[in-house]
């Protein structure tokens, strides 16, 4: 069964990463999702720029408080022993490398890990809001994506060609594909999707990848 | 003491505000935090060629209906009203919007100036001008369009880029509780951007669920003291 991973599966499996006793703040959009997916018998501490550590998950529609919000202006639910704090601490802890990890969504990955996650043509209006802080200053930057554009055009490439959020900040890339490690010597290919080739991946990204000692298959 | 910080109404905290003023807006993005109350004040006072110190531009009242049917007012509305002349901020437009957000479609026809500013470098460079310090060096930025025209320094083997401090005539604050002194405390992420800005402008005009006696507040918990705050208008949620 060849098919591309979901949103859902891509946080699902982004999540894994989450070392027990880790700060880990999620980006705009589907790094949202990880919210809910911790490994079993691990504690996570998740920072939202917008000045909260140690959040619970996405609120339901009787839980919700708009005075609760994720970065992503969602509902997000109290957990014992969270703090609040203004903008000001929040990026102290950003930039002074207290987050352990940061999953950024991106438009675009290049072979040396530079990110693009802000700005598309015909679009001069879209801020980079944390990203930027967050890219330089996280201890790891895990971006998660879509492998290609809707045109099938590959989205990790030699050299990024949207602006940049920030230069060699990217470690691990995970897509609707495939998980990448981003190397001193370039893309290493770590784990494909159920169902497709190295060959095929790799014709669907620009920058050369490396296959894995230990290639293996995503699992679900 | 005859200093009296309490202001009836919004519209009267706001009715000095003048033309071509230099505006902070605390708040975050839509909810949680943003002086909705006071921004609705401003749009209805009119004030033009504002310059807006904000971290979103807003979506607007035709797009905020794609997140509550109902649709709500936030920061758009003074697009909306054409009383913007430059937004200072880090999330003018949301991408994941489409392009027609009132500050969007404003920029689109070069009706709006944008300074893009990284979030984390906002916040600094008004708790700067809070603390009278002439800017500060941050690693954020570098190697991207942020970097273009600005005094490079490495420092320890790390490049930085030098920012400066951000001011205002204004800061429209959204507290929870106010003493009648002025002191302040926030509720859960409504905190945001409101602490910082309200420590650096020159009047700083806030809006709160509470007002109470002084000394109905601990100590202890008080997020802005009393000394930055100059205007208090309570609007019961």
């Amino acid at each position: 069964m060849k098919r591309r991973l979901d949103e859902l599966t891509i946080a699902l499996r982004a999540a894994r990463e989450f070392a027990d006793g880790s700060v880990v703040n999620l980006g705009y959009g589907m790094p949202g999702l990880c919210a809910n997916f911790i490994p079993e018998g691990r504690t996570v501490f998740f920072q939202s720029e917008n000045g909260m550590l140690g959040y619970g998950g996405l609120a339901t529609d009787a839980e919700k408080d708009y005075e609760m919000i994720n970065a992503s202006d969602q509902p997000v639910t109290p957990s014992p022993g969270m703090c609040f704090f203004d903008s000001a601490s929040s990026f102290d802890m950003i930039r002074g490398g207290h987050v352990d990890v940061v999953v950024l969504g991106a438009y675009q990955v290049s072979a040396k890990g530079d990110l693009a996650n802000w700005g598309r043509p015909g679009r001069p209006a879209t801020g980079m809001g944390g990203g930027m802080d967050l890219a330089t200053g996280a201890g790891r930057v895990i971006a998660t994506m879509l492998h290609t554009t809707k045109e099938g055009e590959p989205r990790i490439v030699k050299n990024c060609t949207f602006p940049l959020t920030a230069k060699q900040c990217v470690s691990l890339i995970i897509t609707d594909l495939a998980v990448i490690e981003v190397t001193r010597e370039g893309l290493v290919l770590k784990e494909i999707a159920p169902g497709w080739t190295v060959q095929e991946i790799q014709s669907l990204t620009e920058a050369r990848l490396e296959p894995a000692a230990d290639l293996k298959e995503i699992e679900l | 003491m005859t200093i009296n910080k309490i202001f009836r109404s919004c519209e009267e905290a706001v009715a000095d505000v003048f033309h071509g003023a230099t505006i902070m807006v605390g708040g975050f993005g839509s909810f949680g935090g943003l002086p909705i109350d006071l921004i609705i004040a401003l749009a209805n006072q009119r004030a033009k060629n504002l310059t807006v110190i904000a971290n979103m531009g807003g979506v607007g009242f035709e797009l905020s209906k794609r997140i509550k049917p109902e649709g709500y007012h936030d920061l758009g509305i003074l697009f909306e009203k054409g009383q913007v002349k430059k937004f200072i901020g880090s999330v003018p437009a949301l991408g994941g919007m489409p392009p027609t957000s009132p500050i969007e479609r404003l920029y689109n026809e070069g009706k709006v100036e944008i300074e893009m500013v990284p979030q984390g470098t906002l916040a600094e460079r008004i708790r700067c001008a809070a603390g009278g310090l002439g800017g500060f060096y941050t690693p954020v930025g570098i190697g991207t369009v942020v970097e273009e025209d600005k005094e490079k320094k490495v420092i320890g083997g790390k490049e930085y880029i030098l920012e400066l401090p951000l001011t205002a005539d204004f800061a429209l604050i959204k507290a929870h509780k106010a003493d009648t002194l002025g002191n302040l405390v926030y509720r859960k992420t409504a905190r945001c951007f409101n602490p910082v800005m309200a420590m650096a402008a020159k009047v700083t005009i806030v809006e709160v669920d509470w007002l109470v006696p002084v000394g109905e507040l601990d100590p202890e918990v008080i997020v802005t003291p009393h000394v930055y705050v100059h205007r208090i208008v309570e609007v019961p949620k």
